[in-house]
């Protein structure tokens, strides 16, 4: 099933053309990851995927972008965020407790019920893999947290409000090794359940998580295929300069 | 090397003697008034009306009457300011028209306060036919205060960082939820701020209540927010000009009594800023 279907899509922040004539297709319950250098327009179209680019007084589309068959711009904005969550490059909390953070969302849509909020915290944790290690600690603030727990917080904050797509926007650019090991065991194991969208700037993660990897360079969509064959035998030569670390 | 110590050394003097010219003069204003106006505080100072043509007896229509004043003008321009502030900061679009709305609040609050008083005067006293009143004048020193309050309040909005605003957004809270639960909560502590300068300058100023409520002598307490009242900087004024023969520790002590209730109002919301500061936790 397509969830995401972008034809001959072009975006412009003011004088600046981000995204040039891109089409794609985002699978149910894949894995894909982006990559490409930086101003390559991979955030621009990630953030296409929950309309967050529309925050930008200047920004401008022309194309088509549709979601589970429907053209994005008509769909309400805040049941689309909902149904497409967004962890960001730099663990984000808000200026709230753990629990407070993750109960976030599900508060926002209108869940009062403090032990339907609870249950809901207490699974979104175990989810991220953070349960075990903040459930004795859920009313300190969440800055508390060291980094790569800040980041399992933002997965598990995103889980909570129960999103169909997850969009990670280089969730590991802010960690050490072992954080983002346990950021990408997490990734692997909600494939089961979410369609991920992975931008990275990291090409070995791209490798090791992704089922089907794009190549972004210049606003421009150069490669989309199954990752191994992105990794072993790229149809460009630009995907496979990059790839090689030729350019950055 | 030795040149750059000794211009350091310079550099380092002229700061010190301009810092040290501004310390002086309001550590010897607070002191002369401390020590000219303390032998005329005592109970009957505070709670009595003016006696003897004001050159005995007490303040204490005076005192109220400024309470008064400063917690209308606060009544009034602190929900019309944040709302404004609000409007101006998440909602308004960055256009020429918007940017001189901006510019045109920064502006308004250098305006000289005795033309507040005449426009007061014009549109509360004898257009709504409010009268040299409590409200006409609570709502003048509204207006006067208002640009303050925007401006500060703004500028602690915008402070929030764009990034808990996206967060919350993505998460799908609306624009609204996302002001309410995240903007707001983080912004007081500056709010706070442009609310205790603005409760600094209603208190002391005399232009903008000469025309709207201030009475010359009234040896009563106001009975509703139409009645005219005394008022602290404006008796200051009348004590030391108007009436000849009064005793200067009368004088004195007035300008004690309202440099102390102007202390005390900032005292109230720097410590409720400070428990809000104390709850930020980032």
């Amino acid at each position: 099933m397509v969830k995401f279907n972008a034809k001959n899509l072009n975006i412009w922040f003011g004088q600046i053309h981000a995204l040039r004539g891109v089409n794609i297709e985002i699978e149910a319950n894949e894995i894909l990851s982006v990559i490409g250098p930086s101003n390559s327009g991979k955030t621009s179209f990630l953030r296409m995927l929950n309309r967050l680019n529309e925050l930008h007084a200047n920004f401008k589309m022309s194309g088509w972008m549709e979601f589970d068959g429907q053209d994005i711009r008509k769909i309400d904005i805040e049941g689309l965020r909902k149904r497409v969550g967004m962890v960001f490059a730099l663990p984000l909390p808000l200026p709230l407790s753990i629990f407070e953070n993750v109960a976030y969302g599900v508060r926002m849509h209108g869940e009062k019920k403090r032990a339907r909020l609870s249950e809901i915290v207490e699974r979104a944790l175990k989810q991220a893999y953070l349960w075990d290690e903040v459930k004795d600690r859920l009313g300190v603030s969440a800055f508390k947290l060291s980094g790569g727990q800040q980041q399992r917080l933002c997965i598990a904050r995103t889980l909570a409000v129960n999103p169909e797509v997850i969009l990670f926007d280089e969730p590991c650019s802010g960690l050490d090794p072992i954080s983002t090991a346990k950021v990408e065991e997490a990734m692997l194991k909600l494939k089961k359940d979410y369609t991920i969208v992975l931008v990275t700037n990291n090409v070995k993660q791209a490798a090791r998580v992704g089922d089907r990897t794009a190549f972004f360079l210049s606003g421009e969509l150069v490669e989309l295929d199954r990752t191994e064959k992105i990794f072993t035998a790229p149809s460009d030569k630009r995907t496979d300069g990059y790839i090689r670390g030729e350019f950055g | 090397m030795r040149n750059t110590q000794r211009s350091q050394k310079i550099a380092f003097f002229f700061l010190f003697l301009a810092t040290l010219l501004i310390v002086i003069p309001v550590g010897l204003i607070v002191v002369i008034i401390i020590q000219k106006g303390w032998p005329a505080i005592n109970w009957q100072f505070l709670t009595d009306i003016p006696r003897q043509g004001m050159r005995a007896g007490g303040i204490f229509p005076a005192i109220v009457g400024t309470f008064y004043l400063v917690l209308g003008a606060i009544i009034f321009a602190l929900p019309i300011g944040l709302l404004a502030a609000i409007y101006l900061s998440e909602y308004a679009k960055d256009n020429i028209l918007n940017r001189i709305i901006k510019l045109a609040i920064i502006n308004l609050s250098g305006v000289p306060s005795v033309v507040y008083g005449l426009f007061g005067l014009a549109l509360f006293v004898v257009f709504f036919k409010f009268g040299a009143s409590i409200l006409s004048g609570s709502l003048t020193l509204g207006i006067m205060i208002l640009p303050i309050i925007i401006t500060t309040s703004r500028e602690a909005l915008e402070s929030v960082p764009q990034s808990f605003r996206e967060v919350s957004l993505s998460l799908g809270a609306s624009k609204w939820q996302t002001i309410r639960h995240i903007v707001l909560p983080n912004a007081i502590p500056g709010i706070l701020t442009g609310t205790i300068l603005g409760l600094g300058r209603a208190a002391g100023e005399t232009a903008p209540i000469l025309f709207t409520v201030a009475a010359f002598y009234l040896p009563q307490l106001p009975k509703s927010i139409f009645d005219q009242a005394m008022a602290l900087p404006y008796h200051l004024y009348v004590i030391s000009t108007q009436v000849p023969n009064v005793d200067e520790k009368i004088r004195y002590g007035t300008a004690l009594v309202l440099l102390t209730l102007v202390l005390f109002m900032n005292l109230i919301a720097i410590i409720i800023r400070y428990n809000f500061r104390k709850k930020k936790k980032w």
